[in-house]
């Protein structure tokens, strides 16, 4: 297994409230920022943490669809306008569908490891509730794979392909259990976002979250095998971090005390022109997974955060078995006994994930490692977990499409 | 020829009105899905929307639009299935904006009843006067189909007569559509003994294909609903009457206000009501059935001096409702009209609206409005207790409920006693689907 050729540091994390449906300053028919406000609030905020931006060498954007929800592509060329520092120097956006941001931390880290730069500004962004969720349904069926699934998939089509994974996996490992489990999941969601007042559900006032998220799934009025609650929401927002080699960042004039390192950086690609051979496993996500703990020489019980991409309650539960953290058709246990939560042994999604902080989905990769950061540097506020010795790294999971981009980072405090 | 065969060319009359912008956009639907179903390729519907004014029609076109546009949009599952067969249409999207696109082909707007020529079923939704519609209905006649359907929206003028004085010989049934069209479930359906039994059931089976809920009534002036209400609104106008005792009008008519809202737990008061029906439409109705209905009482002054001076309530184009017995300010009433001040009288807590407010007494203890109970399974059980409540009360508002009450189900059981309503049923089917009572006025409530 590789390992890494150089230390590469992420700092400076920074993130915009995720907005949409749920928070209480939301209105569907009142006017509400752009894709451009996001960008560049998420990466003003970050670059105003260094001391010396001019230390920055190249940007980079992940975001997903962007010239579909907001008639805007070339958002590479944005960044000068948010860091006039970047101007003339290297910028591009990449896309990998709701893995863009964790893309386009690759992309930075490829940058440092190749040697063309020393500091390297990351941003990820989406901004969705421009259009109605028929509407924005058929935009994000474009990580699917459009010339085989499209025409006789869901109006909801995304959904519908988490759905009959649910479906598969309850039929393998029993459906009572596997539901209670789901709804535990998006309970711990809701109880994280709480503490976390940029997230989508941070208002959420729900008195029983459990009851709730048990709400049977209806084929008519929805899916056949998860209901709204078991789905992440439409959100607007972005994140941003840097990444930086040991020399970048002293020249940003970042103390080394303000920055986690990166222990690993993974990435795998699945073949979207096939179907999951088995719809109960996440293959990639287990592949890239085992890649990422390979690379910084940890097992899954090393890992004292996770963050983990819930775009829906099922897809938690199969990346908990993907990682390792337990065994095939074992998830629900593991969630029931408390393993997940934000006091247990490993917390995941502690910010709330994709359910519970939001889920713009070009955003939602470089959302992981910002948050990572934080905690690992002891700056997650009300959202701080005790990461000890013990388990002495933290984990994310970004994932495209259905289970086809995938991208790990393991990290660690400096 | 069926139902079908004769919507393929089909037309409204008064299209761009409050009830013919409905009924026109219910037609727009049915006849797209009657067009894209395997048996409507290749033929061509026609559904011509006939009013006298360009503009209107104009607006009727950017109405049915954009309705027929968000339903395409709550539907698209059943879009994926109907274009299933469509290689070209692959996205949500395209099938919302191709659904839209073949509804509105099939409209033909047009300011001259020779837009109508051909038409085999017509719907018919002008002004409640029955001259007019006898009149209108004459000239529609020399341009459609001469075997041609009628289906007229009226809520007050018998069906016997228009069929008689436009000798269709049993072509005309009335198809009574609630405000808004498309929104009520509730149709009335009105035939008479000489209605074609043929045209009956396809009444029947086009509301089904609507999504309404039929309760059929007999030819009797007023019918069930407005049989109802305009004896419902008198009740009210001559209880303030009696109230004022030749004092102040503002106090009594915001007491019965309050009372028929509140105490009897109906969405709204019965001046608001009356306001957003229209005093005019309301008059037109009361003239309609003393026309028929002599020497019964069906005749109020109040209502003609508020005619006379133009307090006409209804609505405005953008749906806000207008000044009528009350005014109105953001939806809320401020003022009511005293018609012997003739101005408005403006609400005032700290006065008089605050002094009636004293003297009708406070709400039994645990009282909900009708907001609250609408979707409460166990408002039987509530509006139980709360008339059980106001039955010993001794406070005026209970009173006056009371005597509503009463005087509400007399009305209900007169329908019934004097062939109207086939049923009690039927009576009370009206009353909680077109006026959204949480009960009907054939109850036990009364004691």
């Amino acid at each position: 297994m590789k390992k890494l050729r150089k230390k590469i540091f992420g700092c400076a994390p920074a993130h915009t409230v995720f907005f949409g449906p749920g928070r209480k300053e939301f209105h569907p028919k009142k006017p509400r920022p752009g894709i451009e406000h996001y960008i560049l609030e998420a990466a003003k905020d970050s670059v105003a943490q260094v001391k010396n931006p001019g230390a920055l060498d190249q940007g980079v954007v992940g975001n997903f669809m962007a010239a579909r929800f907001n008639r805007q592509a070339h958002l590479g060329a944005l960044l000068p306008e948010a860091c006039g520092e970047l101007l003339h120097k290297p910028c591009m956006r990449v896309e990998g569908a709701c893995g863009s941001g964790g893309l386009a931390v690759i992309a930075a880290a490829n940058a440092i490891l190749s040697d063309m730069a020393d500091a390297v500004l990351v941003v990820g962004v989406e901004v969705q509730n421009t259009v109605k969720a028929m509407y924005g349904a058929d935009i994000l069926a474009g990580a699917g794979h459009y010339s085989r699934q499209r025409k006789d998939g869901h109006v909801y089509f995304f959904p519908d392909l988490f759905s009959r994974r649910a479906g598969a996996y309850y039929e393998k490992y029993g459906r009572e259990d596997t539901r209670r489990a789901m709804a535990e999941w998006y309970a711990q969601a809701i109880e994280n976002a709480r503490r976390n007042p940029k997230a989508q559900e941070f208002h959420n006032a729900d008195p029983d979250p459990r009851a709730t998220a048990m709400t049977e799934p209806n084929a008519k009025a929805f899916l056949e095998h998860i209901n709204v609650f078991d789905c992440s929401k439409v959100s607007d927002g972005a994140s941003a971090v840097i990444l930086a080699s040991e020399e970048g960042l002293a020249n940003l004039g970042v103390a080394k005390s303000d920055a986690a390192e990166f222990a690993a950086v993974a990435q795998c690609e699945g073949n979207l022109a096939r179907d999951p051979e088995d719809p109960a496993r996440l293959d990639t996500t287990a592949a890239v997974a085992s890649k990422a703990l390979a690379m910084a020489g940890a097992k899954p019980s090393d890992l004292g955060l996770l963050e983990v991409h819930d775009c829906f309650t099922i897809t938690g539960l199969l990346a908990l078995e993907a990682i390792g953290l337990a065994e095939p058709g074992r998830a629900a246990p593991y969630l029931l006994d408390g393993k997940a939560r934000f006091d247990g042994e490993c917390p995941v999604n502690a910010t709330g994930g994709l359910i519970g902080f939001g889920h713009p989905t070009g955003a939602t990769g470089v959302r992981q490692v910002g948050d990572m950061v934080m905690q690992l540097t002891g700056k997650a506020l009300d959202c701080q977990v005790k990461i000890g010795d013990a388990r002495p790294y933290a984990m994310s999971i970004n994932m495209g499409g259905d289970d086809k981009t995938l991208v790990s980072f393991v990290l660690r405090a400096t | 020829m069926n139902l079908s065969e004769r919507l393929e060319n089909a037309a409204v009359i008064g299209a761009a009105g409050k009830m013919g912008s409905g009924i026109a956009l219910l037609l727009t639907k049915e006849l797209a899905r009657m067009k894209l179903s395997p048996e409507g390729q290749g033929k061509v519907y026609r559904l011509a929307l006939i009013d006298v004014s360009e503009k209107a029609l104009d607006g009727l076109l950017g109405y049915v639009r954009s309705q027929v546009h968000k339903m395409a949009e709550n539907s698209v599952g059943e879009l994926r299935v109907l274009f299933a067969d469509r290689a070209d249409l692959v996205e949500n999207g395209e099938m919302i904006e191709e659904f839209v696109g073949q509804a509105m082909s099939v409209l033909r707007p047009s300011t001259d009843l020779n837009g109508a020529a051909g038409a085999r079923i017509v719907f018919e939704a002008v002004f409640e006067d029955e001259d007019l519609k006898i009149d209108l209905l004459g000239r529609v006649r020399e341009h459609v189909d001469p075997d041609a359907w009628y289906m007229t929206n009226t809520s007050s003028i018998p069906i016997g007569g228009l069929d008689r004085k436009l000798e269709l010989n049993g072509r005309i049934v009335g198809f009574h559509f609630y405000n808004p069209p498309a929104v009520q479930k509730l149709l009335e359906m009105i035939t008479t003994y000489t209605t074609l039994p043929e045209l009956k059931e396809a009444g029947l089976e086009l509301a089904k294909r609507l999504g309404k809920k039929v309760v059929p009534a007999n030819d009797i002036a007023g019918f069930i609903g407005n049989g109802h209400f305009i004896r419902d609104g008198l009740h009210a106008i001559g209880a303030a009457e009696r109230l004022r005792e030749g004092g102040e009008w503002a106090g009594a008519l915001y007491k019965m206000n309050r009372v028929s809202q509140d105490w009897l737990v109906r969405p709204m008061g019965i001046l608001q009501l009356i306001d957003y029906v229209g005093v005019d439409v309301f008059r037109c109705i009361l003239e309609v059935m003393n026309r028929y209905l002599p020497d019964r009482g069906l005749h109020c002054d109040f209502i003609d001096i508020l005619a006379e001076r133009k307090i006409l309530g209804g609505q405005n184009p953008n749906g806000s409702q207008k000044d009528g017995i009350l005014r109105y300010e953001k939806g809320r009433s401020v003022a009511v009209y005293d018609p012997e001040r003739g101005d408005y009288v403006a609400f005032d807590p700290n006065g008089w609206t605050g002094e009636a407010d004293r003297q009708l007494g406070a709400l039994p203890d645990g009282f909900r409005p009708w907001k609250a109970l609408v979707r409460d399974r166990k408002k039987d059980e509530a509006l139980a207790a709360h008339f059980s409540a106001l039955r010993v009360s001794e406070s005026e508002g209970a009173k006056l409920a009371m005597e509503y009450l009463k005087t509400s189900k007399a009305i209900g059981e007169a329908l019934v006693k004097d062939g109207v309503a086939n049923s009690a049923g039927d009576v009370n089917a009206v009353l909680t689907n077109g006026f959204f009572h949480l009960y009907g006025p054939i109850n036990e409530y009364t004691g």
